[in-house]
């Protein structure tokens, strides 16, 4: 009999915890999203950037920058096609879907899938350029390198640039041909 | 489709010159139907996402440690240089260069990345007589300046206009010229520096077979947004680097009256007859020569055994 009303109550409360269990997933609004984020993992020849999370969310809509995976249901025809039931992901960070070693051996290794759909799926870096930029251009935000992040000194030296720029006189050039 | 050379057809022929057609032939039909290594690599160009940063310049001459510049990287008013009536072009001290176009009703410029496409059957490797270039099975197109003597034919013959000659060095003649950082990158299966330090994946690099794919797919998915014509895919027979464009190719600068067939096959026959002329010729005239001053050779045999007489 113990068994009995143990198994009962078991099953009362799976059934009563599905029923308090986030529907589809869509739990998470801008609300509870951090305040800002600091983008800096792949920090080189620029800075990090000190990203004002809380200020996006008053211009843009989670999914148009998160797609599916938090924020809102589905509603790209393309993509609904594959994730109209996939529901809200655990992760919604950048860098858990975008390659952070974008065109490594490794990362181009994982295109051999014959029945990979997502051949075309940018790396981390240009996930965040893409998408930052593609949008601050339609909307006029800045898109200036320097607008959201200082160059660094190795920056300046591959840009052979500030403190690396070449002097008056330096490079060859076009062999005296040069025009200015 | 081979054309065997039988004996009876040899005697028959006669001439030594046509049985060298013959054998021509034959390897030209061979020959066109090479489209490349399977796995080669390439990489596209999305003109839609390069936003003119430059980084690829600069990672370019920091990889290649070519010369500095005579402006900084970050200096986009080399973007209004114009050289002999033309933007910017690749030099000895530059393997790549990014240039500006305003195209007529488009709200933003474009911006197009030039270098060395790597053709698959490349032009300057065919009309090079000492044979300094190699297509290597990864994807580019690499020189060997210890062989070069310097004759400039693979500048005339490139259809990109992409070889330069290191003319600040006359005595040591060397063609200068993007190698898809073979030496340092490609041979291990890095990608080369300009795709790496690009911000914007605006080059996405791959095998060249997945990235017709890739373009073909991102065509598919945003609907009106491309050309629907994949630059590279078939010009001069293929090249491992190819573009996409939202525009017209020629209103960004590309020549769009390039034949699909390689530059090759334009000029392969004649090719062909270069060694034939080189060695047969030679035999053949001095032949011709002994047999036309034969008889003053007799003559003047017998005239000076009568005088001896």
């Amino acid at each position: 009999m113990c068994t009995r009303k143990m198994y009962h109550l078991t099953m009362a409360m799976a059934v009563g915890s599905m029923l308090f269990w986030p529907q589809a997933g869509w739990s998470m609004d801008a609300a509870d999203a951090p305040e800002t984020v600091e983008i800096n993992s792949l920090s080189k020849s620029y800075g990090g950037v000190h990203f004002d999370h809380a200020m996006h969310t008053g211009i843009a809509s989670c999914e148009q920058c998160h797609h599916h995976t938090t924020g809102a249901e589905v509603t790209n025809s393309n993509c609904i096609r594959c994730h109209a039931k996939t529901g809200e992901e655990d992760s919604v960070s950048c860098k858990d879907c975008h390659s952070s070693d974008r065109f490594s051996k490794k990362d181009l290794l994982k295109l051999e899938d014959p029945k990979l759909y997502h051949i075309d799926k940018p790396g981390l870096k240009a996930a965040y350029h893409l998408n930052c930029v593609g949008c601050h251009q339609k909307a006029g935000g800045p898109t200036g390198c320097q607008d959201c992040h200082t160059i660094t000194e190795a920056g300046e030296k591959m840009f052979q640039t500030g403190k690396f720029a070449p002097a008056p006189t330096a490079g060859s050039g076009h062999g005296g041909h040069s025009s200015h | 489709m081979k054309t065997t050379v039988s004996r009876r057809n040899f005697i028959k022929g006669g001439l030594a010159g046509t049985v060298a057609v013959t054998a021509l032939k034959e390897s030209s039909s061979q020959a066109a139907t090479f489209e490349g290594y399977p796995d080669g690599m390439g990489v596209l160009v999305d003109l839609t996402r390069c936003v003119g940063c430059r980084s690829c310049e600069a990672a370019c001459n920091q990889e290649q440690k070519l010369p500095p510049p005579e402006k900084p990287f970050d200096d986009f008013s080399v973007f209004d240089e114009m050289m002999h009536g033309q933007k910017r072009r690749t030099d000895e001290t530059h393997y790549t260069v990014v240039n500006r176009y305003d195209v007529p009703g488009l709200e933003h410029p474009l911006f197009r990345k030039i270098q060395c496409n790597h053709c698959q059957e490349p032009a300057c490797l065919t009309s090079c007589f000492v044979n300094a270039y190699t297509k290597t099975p990864e994807g580019a197109v690499i020189y060997n300046p210890n062989v070069c003597v310097g004759c400039r034919t693979c500048m005339i013959a490139c259809p990109f206009y992409i070889p330069t000659f290191k003319y600040s060095s006359a005595f040591n003649p060397r063609i200068m010229k993007c190698i898809f950082c073979y030496d340092t990158r490609l041979k291990d299966g890095k990608p080369p520096a300009c795709v790496e330090a690009c911000p914007q994946e605006a080059l996405t690099f791959g095998k060249r077979n997945d990235l017709i794919k890739i373009g073909r797919q991102r065509m598919v998915e945003t609907p009106g947004k491309y050309e629907d014509h994949i630059y590279g895919e078939h010009e001069v027979g293929g090249t491992a680097w190819m573009y996409l464009s939202s525009v017209p190719f020629d209103k960004v600068g590309l020549d769009t009256h390039l034949p699909k067939e390689p530059i090759l096959n334009f000029v392969k026959d004649f090719l062909g007859i270069v060694p034939m002329v080189l060695t047969i010729w030679p035999a053949l005239f001095a032949g011709f020569h002994l047999l036309a001053t034969r008889k003053d050779w007799l003559k003047n045999k017998n005239d000076d055994a009568h005088e001896e007489e």
